[in-house]
């Protein structure tokens, strides 16, 4: 089934696409779940390939550190959870087992940012982003949408070492191909424009692009880059989008501090000092509600991001 | 039991005897050398990892990747000593690295870390984590048809960790059988004795209720060592547990029991009389 652009998927339904699809083409592929097989989609996966599937269980930690323990044996494990719970509960498991030995784990985590939006702030992973991308050995993943996360899930499996890949649960329209090419660290320059450069990730990008439609009404021309790999950072893209615009507006489903607008401001401070804003979740924890009045609530929408272009 | 193996073992208990305190010798000697580590944890568990290492374990020193190979998870990693001086005397490699223990730029860390030391299976140092890695081995291995076992070893401290009965907990489910943990119970933490810092008793009967296979043995007792090896070997769709009753500083008078060997080198003259007391073949309990 080809999804259209517009279309509302939350991007967890593309990784359970393309964790059958890679199931059948990746025979070392094993996957490890927490008990939210069905909110995270990979009960697909455990129908389809129930040898390859591990329930392991309200028991994130211990999860973890198995993965870590069956990559050495040749296996290639997806490990299932939400970002919470990864980032959080199993942080040091992450950063101990799975990234110092510089193992072949792939974390997948949906409910990402904000995007649990009405369970509120104990599924809510606003911190994490910035927690994984301190970690030596780890790459950092949130996909902008569906076609993006089926490329990056498999772009991850193929990478040789840890990944964390962060998913929304719920809807973000798509605004790619199935013909689109995604490659880790490489960002996408989705338009251009020599006025602003707003610097998105994940379910940000498609504000962000709606930042620039009312941007253009206004005369201003808005240069907008997916960065769905926050780490490695595509620095060069950044820099040259930075030193066009002279100015830069990050956007993200997270903290400003620790994720995306960190990482920009680290960069721009060193390499191009560039007037920047931050878009995000400003030192506050959010609360229940519909995700599009969230967005809107803590200044996260298009027009907050018009408004400090 | 002890018996009947002991007359089956023969003169293989006593080598294994000769080996356990020449890795006595080792532990002390690199500890010394580095001016810091753990003597007392892996002074308990020497006779345990010796019997692994040179009896129990299908290893290739030569290809310490040899995918058939058994796998060894040192889950209370600060006994380190214990493993790298099995890994060198077994040909992992030379016995002179282990005065390296510790140094700048060296390959032996002072908790383990299975990118730099040949032989080492998995990293570890941080406490509570080895047994859901050996859960991951052992289900990996059994997932690709190797017959590969995987011996895990844990303190009795970190028992206090939450995910070690995560851990016990998905062993069971999927009936390990190839697993087999071994708890070194040598009573001490670095704050005091387990009473004192987290009781953990009733212990066989809170694995038990896990369900796991237990044994209940010496952690000194070479043959009921190699026994209890024999036996977990020969039990199917349950995961082992051996809870080896040990004592702290096992070999060195001054060291035995006093939880201050927890974590400190001996000075020169407390590691010559070390040394003197190890020079014996170590003695049947």
């Amino acid at each position: 089934m080809i999804h259209q652009v517009g279309d509302l998927i939350p991007t967890r339904d593309a990784f359970g696409d393309e964790l059958l699809s890679l199931g059948a083409q990746v025979p070392e592929l094993v996957v490890l779940e927490a008990d939210i097989s069905k909110s995270t989609r990979t009960c697909r996966f455990a129908e389809r390939f129930p040898g390859r599937f591990f329930q392991m269980g309200v028991a994130e930690a211990n999860m973890m550190v198995a993965a870590a323990g069956l990559s050495t044996t040749g296996w290639i494990p997806v490990v299932s959870t939400y970002a919470i719970f990864a980032s959080m509960r199993a942080c040091e498991q992450v950063r101990t087992q799975v990234a110092y030995p510089g193992l072949n784990v792939k974390i997948a985590v949906s409910h990402g940012g904000i995007t649990p939006a009405n369970d509120g702030v104990t599924h809510q992973a606003t911190e994490d982003l910035g927690i994984l991308r301190t970690i030596p050995n780890m790459t950092v993943i949130m996909p902008a949408d569906y076609y993006a996360t089926r490329a990056l899930v498999k772009a991850a499996v193929a990478h040789r070492g840890p990944v964390y890949l962060r998913f929304t649960r719920d809807a973000v329209p798509v605004i790619y191909s199935p013909d689109d090419v995604f490659e880790i660290g490489c960002g996408k320059h989705l338009r251009s424009g020599g006025d602003v450069s707003l610097v998105a990730i994940g379910d940000m990008v498609c504000q962000a692009l709606a930042a620039a439609d009312l941007l253009a009404h206004r005369g201003i021309a808005a240069d907008v880059l997916d960065i769905h790999t926050l780490k490695p950072l595509d620095d060069a893209l950044i820099l040259q989008s930075a030193a066009r615009t002279r100015h830069v507006v990050t956007v993200e489903d997270h903290q400003v501090r620790g994720g995306l607008g960190s990482a920009v401001a680290e960069l721009l401070g060193e390499e191009l000092p560039t007037p920047l804003h931050r878009i995000g979740l400003r030192d506050t924890f959010a609360e229940s509600g519909p995700y599009d009045r969230l967005l809107d609530k803590y200044g996260m929408d298009a027009s907050a991001i018009c408004a400090a272009a | 039991m002890a018996g009947d193996t002991g007359a089956r073992y023969g003169a293989e208990i006593d080598r294994l005897r000769r080996q356990a305190q020449v890795v006595r010798r080792d532990i002390l000697t690199m500890i010394h050398a580095a001016r810091s580590g753990h003597p007392g944890g892996s002074l308990s568990a020497a006779d345990i990892v010796t019997a692994l290492y040179f009896h129990v374990l299908h290893l290739d020193p030569a290809h310490p990747d040899w995918p058939d190979r058994d796998r060894f998870v040192l889950s209370k990693g600060h006994a380190c000593p214990v493993w790298y001086a099995c890994l060198a005397e077994r040909g992992f490699f030379p016995v002179e690295e282990l005065l390296t223990l510790r140094a700048l730029g060296g390959r032996l860390q002072g908790h383990p870390d299975m990118r730099k030391t040949p032989g080492v299976d998995m990293t570890t140092g941080s406490l509570g984590q080895g047994l859901s890695a050996g859960i991951g081995m052992a289900l990996g291995l059994r997932l690709a048809g190797r017959a590969a076992r995987v011996y895990v070893m844990l303190g009795d401290g970190e028992l206090n960790e939450g995910q070690i009965w995560e851990a016990a907990l998905s062993a069971a489910k999927y009936r390990l059988d190839n697993l087999t943990a071994i708890i070194d119970y040598n009573n001490l933490q670095l704050d005091g004795t387990c009473d004192e810092v987290m009781p953990i008793e009733p212990l066989a009967d809170k694995w038990r209720a896990f369900g796991w296979h237990v044994l209940e043995i010496d952690g000194h007792d070479m043959a009921a060592i190699l026994h209890a090896f024999d036996a977990a070997q020969a039990r199917v769709e349950a995961p082992t547990v051996l809870i080896a009753t040990t004592i702290k500083g096992r070999g060195v008078s001054f060291m035995e029991g006093d939880p201050d060997w927890h974590g400190r080198a001996p000075n020169d003259r407390e590691y010559a009389a070390a040394l003197a007391e190890l020079q014996t073949d170590g003695g049947q309990p």
